[in-house]
């Protein structure tokens, strides 16, 4: 029993951190990809500064999505999934015995 | 000091008063029903009552009261900042508010259309209420927007928007638009109608989540660091969590006040954007001439 939840509770712990870890990757590429760009386009036309900015800013919360999805996911996994995948574990054996 | 003046001056510091309430309501609510908790615990909106209605209890949460004190807030503030306007503005807040419209109106019909222009109280609206109800993490309180059902909630007013622009063309267009490019996309394209409702309400509601997720982190991690410091001096002196003051309000600065901020931004952009771009301007056109033209032909026969 004991076994059981403490397996539960890793493989939640990994799960998490394998969820953002590698999530974090994309959108940290495609931000980096979106601010270089950015900065050619200042570096060429110096006057549309403004208009490079806003828009980037903007690109850069879009990519951002998808870590923010990874990110929701191991805040689940950390603080909602335990408790729930531990007493599912329960009630099954407490159902079995 | 004429009379009129001081009842003038005497609504201004009603307004104000007013418009301040709602908030310290909320916060001495808090205060009054707060629970200590022990050690890190990360837990949704609290629920204070439940509504026994036919279709299930509805469940009245602290987001909600938030969000409505919210609301009520920004009623007064705008009841307050209109208070007293002339034809030749001749008070400071009016210039301010003058500003502030003048800068959403462009804001909304550069990149939404001249179509679109009278949506800029709409867009005002919903970029004051993301960015209030985030902000309200800095006095301590629960931020509604770290809730997904107050996000949803907008996303799906949002959706009901787009849809409803989509369908200004026509029905069969509508439908027509789901087998573009071959009719194999179909369940693709249906996926991509659902999935802009709730990319929008995702992504705020998990950049508020995140940071005040990390803010809980971050205080408890300084309490512990501090009390390991400081734990060997008796009585009181072990227990002053020095680490904690100030540390984690340069954090604040980051996760509330610019991801608050920039997140109702890009909600409002993403919204017109959304609005505008499904809205199908040429068939609309093409549609409105057809009906003027019968329209007239009507009132030829008719002659």
């Amino acid at each position: 029993m004991e076994l059981a939840i403490g397996i539960i509770l890793g493989c939640c712990a990994l799960g998490a951190g394998l969820c953002t870890g590698i999530g974090a990757i994309g959108p940290g590429v495609g931000e980096g990809n979106a601010v270089s760009k950015a900065c050619e386009a200042i570096g060429r036309q110096p006057e549309s500064k403004g208009a490079v900015t806003s828009t980037m800013i903007m690109g850069c919360a879009i990519a951002e999505t998808t870590g923010i999805y990874s990110l929701v996911i191991s805040i689940l996994l950390i603080f909602v999934a335990p408790n729930i995948l531990t007493n599912i574990l329960v009630n099954a054996i407490s159902s079995l015995l | 000091m004429t009379k009129k003046n001081r009842s003038f001056i005497a609504l201004d510091v009603l307004l104000i008063v007013l418009t301040l309430l709602p908030i310290v309501a909320v916060l001495i609510l808090k205060v009054l029903t707060n629970v200590p908790s022990e050690g890190i615990s990360i837990t949704g909106a609290r629920v204070f009552f439940t509504l026994p209605l036919p279709l299930g209890g509805l469940p009245i949460t602290e987001s909600q009261i938030n969000s409505a004190a919210v609301i009520l807030s920004l009623f007064f503030l705008c009841l307050y900042m209109t208070h007293g306007i002339a034809e030749r503005p001749n008070t400071r807040r009016q210039l301010l508010v003058e500003w502030v419209v003048e800068k959403t109106e462009s804001m909304v019909s550069d990149s939404m259309g001249s179509f679109f222009a009278g949506y800029a109280p709409f867009i005002a609206a919903i970029l004051a209420l993301s960015a209030l109800s985030s902000l309200m993490s800095l006095f301590g309180l629960y931020p509604p927007t770290s809730d997904i059902n107050i996000v949803a909630g907008w996303a799906i007013l949002v959706f009901i928007l787009i849809t409803y622009y989509k369908l200004k063309g026509g029905l069969g267009n509508y439908l027509k638009g789901f087998t573009e490019p071959i009719f194999i996309m179909t369940p693709l394209n249906i996926l991509g109608e659902v999935a802009t409702p709730v990319s929008m309400a995702f992504r705020h509601y998990g950049n508020v989540l995140s940071g005040s997720v990390i803010a809980v982190l971050i205080a408890a991690a300084l309490q512990g660091l501090s009390s390991l410091l400081l734990g060997w001096l008796p009585g009181v002196f072990g227990e002053i969590p020095f680490l904690q003051i100030g540390l984690p309000a340069i954090l604040s600065l980051y996760f509330d006040l610019f991801s608050g901020c920039m997140q109702a931004y890009i909600f409002a952009m993403l919204t017109m954007l959304n609005i505008s771009g499904g809205f199908p301007e040429d068939e609309y056109e093409r549609r409105r001439q057809k009906k003027l033209l019968k329209k007239q032909q009507k009132t030829k026969t008719n002659d």
